[in-house]
């Protein structure tokens, strides 16, 4: 019998072009077990809160390094819980002033990464996040 | 679930829990398949495989966006990356290229690991196309893992299996494994755009010669040997060779085309009803064997298992003994 594997989409939302971070977190969740649904750059809120439903992930890990992330999350966030998928744990990557990872934690995400992150940490908190759900 | 509900977003999230359940076995799962059963077996069902990086996510996508721009046919697709066999975990990525679909209410797409099977499928995915084909989805797409050897699981799956090659995959006739080619209704040779695509095509067409030769001369059932598990004496199906460029819609319409004539010869010749009732039978046998072992192994004491196992061990017995002596002593 197989366990439950966590499922976690991992999306890039807005223009910037780079997915070298997304690929590292893709690959540390894949390496501690999970199934990781890898969706490509420039993702809008709907494609993102569509796969989210079509995959039934239980984590949804948004790498932004534009600096929209204040437009951005809480647009994805909403976009995805619209759909019924309410239980769904939010992370976010990138460059995040200290005084935005208050608000993006208010509009719902659960943890915010800054370069330098170690990948343990990301690995227990999705598994957290995960079994919250 | 009725087909329709399913186009709806409320509809669509209800049936990706469902496939959760009967990707990870449970008994939610198991009930949803016994109930959506009967309302099973009407869509088409096309098998996508080749070598890793031939195309075939590409592919899908084109393939869907076309038929779903053409006519009013709904489409889902099952995607399968391989798990790591080391973590159990997976990367799947299959999505990036189906981009252009995001956004239809008529395309479903869902991605699955392989959870430790080899032959190119999940060991559920045959449940989890039962439930969109029940859902109503008119075309269900699979695409299998990229390994490139004999998949004969999507053959045994699918209705149509489509085999992608691409020029340059380590080269020509070395690449292109007998295995594969005997599982292929249609071959197609992707990135038609790339050097070296007449070689491909070529060894591609020299292959299928060497295994259709009779069938291409036309000379078989004419000279004196029949073939034994013929259906019906109609004209035998002669895999197309066709060559696309799935970044762009080149050779689509071909594929299209062939697709729906391969649909029309299965109907025609009576080999639809005939895979699909091997399939049933397939799947009663496996079931019947597990359970089977499984009721035996309820009422069975492990100690006396193990006691015999010893003998075995010690080359005391033989493993058929074994079984004997202990399917006569439960009984
Ligand atoms: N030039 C050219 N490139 C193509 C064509 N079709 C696909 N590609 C490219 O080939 C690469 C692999 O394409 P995929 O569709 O991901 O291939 P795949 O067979 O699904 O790969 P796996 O699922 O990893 O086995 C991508 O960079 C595509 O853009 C084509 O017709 N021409
Ligand atoms: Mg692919």
């Amino acid at each position: 019998m197989t366990d439950r594997k966590i499922r976690v989409l991992i999306a890039k939302p807005g223009l910037d072009g780079h997915d070298r971070g997304a690929k590292v977190i893709a690959r540390a969740l894949r390496d501690a077990g999970m199934e990781v649904i890898y969706t490509g750059l420039r993702q809008t809120p709907e494609m993102i809160a569509e796969a989210a439903v079509q995959e039934n992930v239980d984590v949804i890990g948004m790498s932004i390094l534009s600096g929209a992330h204040l437009v951005l999350v809480p647009k994805v966030i909403d976009t995805v819980r619209k759909t019924g998928l309410t239980e769904v744990g939010f992370f976010v990557g990138g460059i995040i002033p200290e005084e935005d990872v208050a608000v993006l934690k208010v509009a719902g995400v659960n943890a915010v990464y800054g370069p330098g992150t170690s990948t343990v940490t990301v690995i227990e908190d999705v598994k957290s996040f995960a079994h919250a759900a | 679930m009725k087909s329709l509900e399913v186009l709806s977003a409320a509809g669509k999230l209800a049936l990706s829990r469902l496939i959760s359940e009967v990707e990870n076995e449970t008994s939610a799962g198991r009930t949803a398949l016994d109930e959506c059963f009967s309302r099973s077996g009407k869509a088409h069902l096309i098998g996508v495989t080749g070598a890793p990086g031939t195309g075939k996510s590409s592919l899908v996508n084109r393939l869907a966006q076309l038929i779903r721009r053409e006519g009013n046919q709904t489409v889902a697709i099952v995607a399968i990356d391989p798990s790591s066999p080391f973590t159990g975990g997976a990367i799947l990525g299959d999505r990036v290229r189906m981009r252009d679909l995001s956004g239809d209410p008529g395309v479903f797409i869902r991605s699955m690991a392989s959870r430790g099977e080899l032959g190119g499928l999940a060991r559920t995915t045959a449940g989890v196309v039962q439930l969109l084909d029940a859902a109503g989805y008119d075309l269900i797409l699979i695409e299998t893992v990229g390994a490139g050897q004999s998949e004969v699981d999507i053959a045994r799956l699918a209705h149509t299996t489509i085999v992608v090659e691409s020029p340059g995959m380590g080269d020509d006739i070395q690449a292109i494994k007998a295995g594969i080619l005997e599982i292929a209704d249609i071959l197609v040779v992707n990135k038609a755009d790339r050097p070296g695509i007449e070689n491909t095509e070529r060894a591609l067409r020299a292959n299928l010669e060497l295994g259709y030769s009779h069938r291409v001369t036309g000379k078989a059932g004419h000279g004196g040997f029949t073939e034994e598990n013929k259906v019906v004496d109609a004209e035998e199906w002669v895999p197309p060779v066709i060559k696309t460029i799935a970044t762009e819609e080149s050779g689509f319409p071909e594929l299209i085309k062939a697709i729906v004539e391969h649909r029309s010869y299965l109907q025609k010749t009576g080999l639809l009803a005939q895979r699909e009732h091997e399939r049933l039978t397939d799947e009663f046998d496996h079931i019947l064997r597990h359970t089977l072992v499984q009721n035996w192994k309820a009422q069975t004491s492990d100690e006396h298992v193990q006691q015999i196992m010893d003998a075995v061990y010690k080359r005391k017995r033989s493993p058929a003994n074994a079984v004997e002596e202990l399917t006569r002593t439960s009984n």
